[in-house]
């Protein structure tokens, strides 16, 4: 198939739904809690008290990953044409002078995720200390988008509206601040 | 089990074909250059909202009887959902991807998103380590 990409308004929709089958399962919809189960599976719980839980209760949601992991891969290679993202023409151009050249003409920029990266030092370095970053601050936050910005902010509660103000206060200083300088010389 | 494989699979591919994935539409959020992302979890968050108040009115139950586990954030802990949110927000950026698209987008096969998973697994170490030292 050479599906289009979905709109808006039938990803959000499908993401409600997503999240209100596992409340009706018993479960709830929160990705990042098994960023820590995993590290348990690890045997991090004899670094810390944090990790020493019972993994075997948060089983389903690895299998809700790995699941999300085979949707990712049906998509990219069976449903989704391999068209490029069309982006905000200004997105373009500001991406185009930062030396992202392939910016509106691919669905990940090359830099970071094609295999060039792999030669690129840089490159590397940016992913895991972005990864460091996210891992690190969705565990300090209690949640991530799924938890906090969708969870939390549709069950009404304040604490989530804190943490996605936070959210977009690291996400927009990053973006307007710190990648303007780092993207060059990627 | 095989309930949650599926759940995944719809939400992995509702990511990707809604290019929640892609690390372009993240920048072009965080420029709002574009109503996308905005839609996608604004409309998450109404209809989910209209879900937890019929929920709620007509006293739903999840299956086996128990009440929805719906989770309540303790609200004396705002320290760490600002600081651990804006930390989180700086590596959304940089990766463009959150916990769900990290995993999501090893499965599309952009490879090099490995490095970003082992380091969101360090950073949960770490997070896991230095707890006792951070405000909460």
């Amino acid at each position: 198939m050479q599906l289009s990409p979905w709109p808006w308004y039938v990803v959000g929709p499908l993401i409600a739904l997503t999240m209100a089958a596992l409340l009706l399962s018993g479960r709830r919809f929160g990705i990042s809690s098994t960023l820590r189960t995993m590290c348990t599976v690890a045997g991090a719980g004899s670094l810390s008290e944090y990790f020493r839980l019972d993994w075997r209760a948060q089983r389903w949601n690895l299998v809700f990953v790995l699941g999300t992991v085979c949707g990712g891969a049906i998509s990219r290679f069976v449903l989704l044409a391999p068209d490029p993202v069309e982006l905000n023409p200004a997105t373009v151009a500001s991406l185009q002078a930062q030396g992202i050249t392939d910016a509106g003409a691919a669905f990940a920029p090359a830099a970071l995720f094609g295999p060039e990266a792999w030669s690129n030092p840089l490159a590397v370095l940016t992913l895991l200390l972005g990864g460091l970053l996210v891992g690190f601050g969705t565990r300090w936050a209690n949640g991530c988008t799924s938890g906090h910005a969708i969870s939390g902010l549709s069950s009404l509660q304040w604490p989530s509206l804190i943490a996605a103000i936070g959210f977009f206060i690291g996400g927009l200083t990053v973006t307007h601040f710190v990648l303007p300088h780092w993207l060059p010389i990627l | 089990m095989v309930r949650f494989f599926l759940l995944g699979i719809l939400f992995g591919i509702t990511l990707t074909m809604g290019e929640v994935i892609s690390w372009f539409r993240i920048h072009e959020m965080f420029r709002f250059e574009s109503f996308h992302m905005y839609g996608v979890i604004g409309s998450a968050v109404v209809l989910g909202a209209a879900f937890h108040l019929l929920a709620k009115r007509r006293k739903w139950l999840a299956q086996g009887g128990q009440p929805l586990d719906i989770h309540r954030y303790s609200a004396n802990r705002w320290t760490s959902y600002l600081l651990g949110g804006t930390v989180f927000g700086m590596g959304w950026a940089v990766t463009g991807a959150c916990p769900g698209p990290l995993f999501i987008t090893l499965g599309a096969g952009y490879w090099p998103i490995v490095v970003a998973i082992l380091g969101a697994l360090l950073g949960t170490l770490l997070y896991g380590i230095l707890r006792s030292k951070l405000p909460h």
